[in-house]
């Protein structure tokens, strides 16, 4: 017994290390260009950020870049972004919601086939439909005059379609292992499938919803082409910000670096707050891409 | 101000809108005779995600299929040309190349940093471990072009002469080396590998997180079993536990796998797909978008489907390993 705790000992000992130096690495690109958006942009361009770090006490930090980042369009772009983000969370969800009902307790013709066709669809990438989803927008634009392209709606409609697969696919795994005989006794007391839905499968699908939603809000957030393609220039989110920012060095990476921040805050706070979900949903097969 | 409160309504009527949908359906569904109603509510259920599915995805793809066989401004038919003067542009060749390099590297190097890290944080105690964890899978927050700004810092050149502000340069300094624009060397696709390691960063958190679980759902007795005849952690760990949680290791490769085909975001927001890092996904970029040829923007992600098939078998595997864990 005591040889084997002795093992265990070291084994702790070396494992803490390996971790160390593991997390060591990956913090610190990331913890680079923190430092650099705190600096002031005098030496910011200058010197090192590790001089900073290593005289955290005779280096001045300030949150300029911040100020100028906001004042300069991020915070516009930041309210574009959720105003994106927000619906292209929700929408998905309902939608797939009811059809992972059809899926998990209706029969219909084809059933599995349809499904199986909904993961294959899974792999494919976004690039292979957007072209003709935007030039189907720009036609419908030019017959009816309704402004698509450029909208928050049409990157609404766009990112619920690319989720369907992802989604459908959890819900009704989540779906499958509520117990079949409460939906049979609601049947028999004349409940319609209507009702069933959002009284009794809904709320009984909450673990499954959030672990989607947290997911697919990051997505979203996170997202750049589907942004660039749809939203473009007019309703300019974060990330296209970013990127044109980061296009034009003489900026100075200060001011990226500020940008970059203010655009994870609110992802990372979503992810430190919900990791526990997040990690479910990770578990449950949610990876897209 | 006004930003806001448009945002606020759209927002509300967005949802709202989406839910007077399914009310509507259904109302429609129930206004039908009984015996028919039994039989077509899934339609009530399904419809709203079919049309998405096949508008947006399915409808969408074959157009695509169809407009690669078609000229710069998908006008007229031009049978294979596009396929033939991709196959024959060396490249193009080079895109392929490079799109085989990722697939070959990334989901290995993730998978296998992954699994050392999940071996190695089950050992440290709860607390360390969900610290450690945390920060490990912390970059999975981060969207692709943060992640760009971030390593493009890290791999960031300046003049010689002016003080170095990337790390990566000041380490080659300090060492007694040529500092280097990182980013423009492709000898032997230096520029490429830089590239892969950040999504090597910000996949190996989920490939940890993944295996860590299946680690610990490996039965104690077993590993006990093999301490007590003696065996050493890498014995234990190599003979015990990793032929136990294969399974979801092959799992998380196909997934990051199939991430890497299609990776595309972080060679815009670093290179722009030049010094020889464009893949297939950036090369539909920016055959549409720099040089808006429909037809061979078409044939890219067209290949890129194709190359992307095999997985989808793949993908259906794992389904079904998902499925047989719960």
């Amino acid at each position: 017994m005591n040889k084997i705790t002795h093992v265990l000992r070291d084994q702790k000992l070396g494992s803490v290390l390996g971790m160390l130096v593991l997390v060591v690495l990956w913090s610190t690109p990331t913890l680079g260009l923190l430092v650099t958006s705190l600096r002031p942009s005098s030496v910011a361009e200058i010197s090192p950020w590790w001089e900073a770090l290593f005289n955290p006490l005779s280096t001045v930090w300030t949150l300029d870049a911040y100020q100028n980042s906001l004042d300069s369009g991020m915070l516009a772009s930041l309210i574009n972004t959720i105003a994106v983000t927000v619906p292209a969370t929700i929408l998905p969800l309902m939608i797939a919601a009811n059809a992972a009902y059809a899926f998990t307790f209706l029969n219909f013709k084809g059933k599995e086939f349809f499904f199986a066709m909904l993961v294959a669809l899974m792999v494919i990438p976004l690039q292979s439909s957007l072209i003709p989803v935007l030039r189907g927008m720009v036609a419908f634009q030019k017959a009816f005059h309704i402004p698509l392209t450029g909208t928050y709606a049409s990157a609404w409609v766009v990112h619920s379609a690319f989720a369907m697969p992802l989604a459908i696919y959890i819900f009704r795994n989540y779906m499958m292992t509520l117990p079949k005989e409460l939906i049979e006794a609601a049947r028999v007391d004349g409940a319609s499938n209507y009702q069933i839905f959002w009284q009794l499968i809904l709320p009984m699908s909450v673990p499954a919803l959030a672990s989607f939603a947290i997911f697919q809000f990051l997505w979203v957030w996170n997202d750049y082409l589907i942004a660039f393609v749809f939203v473009g220039e007019q309703k300019a989110v974060m990330t296209y910000r970013l990127l044109r920012l980061l296009g034009q060095y003489g900026q100075g990476w200060r001011d990226v670096a500020a940008g970059s921040f203010i655009s994870l805050i609110i992802p990372l706070l979503v992810f430190f707050g919900l990791q526990r979900y997040f990690v479910r949903g990770l578990l449950a097969g949610s990876v897209k891409g | 101000m006004s930003d806001i409160l448009f945002g606020l309504v759209a927002i509300v009527v967005g949802v709202a809108a989406s839910y007077g949908l399914y009310w509507l359906l259904n109302f429609f569904i129930s206004l039908l005779p009984e015996r028919i109603r039994l039989k077509s509510d899934w339609l009530s259920f399904l419809t709203p995600a079919a049309v998405l599915v096949i508008m947006v995805l399915v409808g969408p793809l074959f157009q695509t299929v169809v407009w690669s066989f078609m000229d710069d401004g998908a006008k007229k038919w031009v049978g294979f040309k596009n396929y033939v003067d991709l196959f024959t542009d060396i490249r193009f060749l080079q895109i392929l190349l490079n799109n085989f390099l990722w697939v070959l590297v990334v989901p290995a190097v993730t998978v296998a940093f992954g699994t050392a890290s999940a071996a190695l944080s089950n050992q440290v105690g709860p607390k360390l471990e969900s610290i450690f964890k945390s920060l490990i899978f912390m970059p999975m927050a981060i969207s692709f072009v943060a992640a760009s700004t971030i390593w493009s810092y890290f791999y960031s050149y300046v003049a010689p002469g002016r003080p170095e502000v990337g790390l990566l340069n000041a380490v080659v300094k300090a060492i007694g080396l040529q500092t280097q624009p990182w980013l423009m060397m492709d000898q032997g696709r230096l520029n490429s590998f830089l590239l892969m390691a950040v999504i090597v960063w910000l996949q190996v958190g989920y490939s940890m997180v993944v295996i860590s679980s299946a680690i610990k759902a490996v039965p104690e007795e077993t590993i006990e079993a093999a301490q007590l005849d003696g065996a050493s952690p890498w014995q234990v760990f190599f003979n015990i536990i990793l032929p136990q949680v294969w399974g979801t290791v092959m799992s998380v490769f196909v997934t990051v796998l199939i991430l890497v085909m299609k990776i595309f975001d972080i060679v815009l927001a670093m290179t722009r797909g030049n010094f020889n890092t464009s893949v297939l996904a950036f090369e539909w970029y920016k055959q549409f978008f720099e040089n808006s040829n429909i037809g061979p923007a078409s044939a890219v992600v067209t290949i890129l489907v194709i190359l992307i098939m095999p997985l989808m078998w793949l993908q259906i595997q794992t389904a079904r390993h998902q499925e047989a864990l719960r």
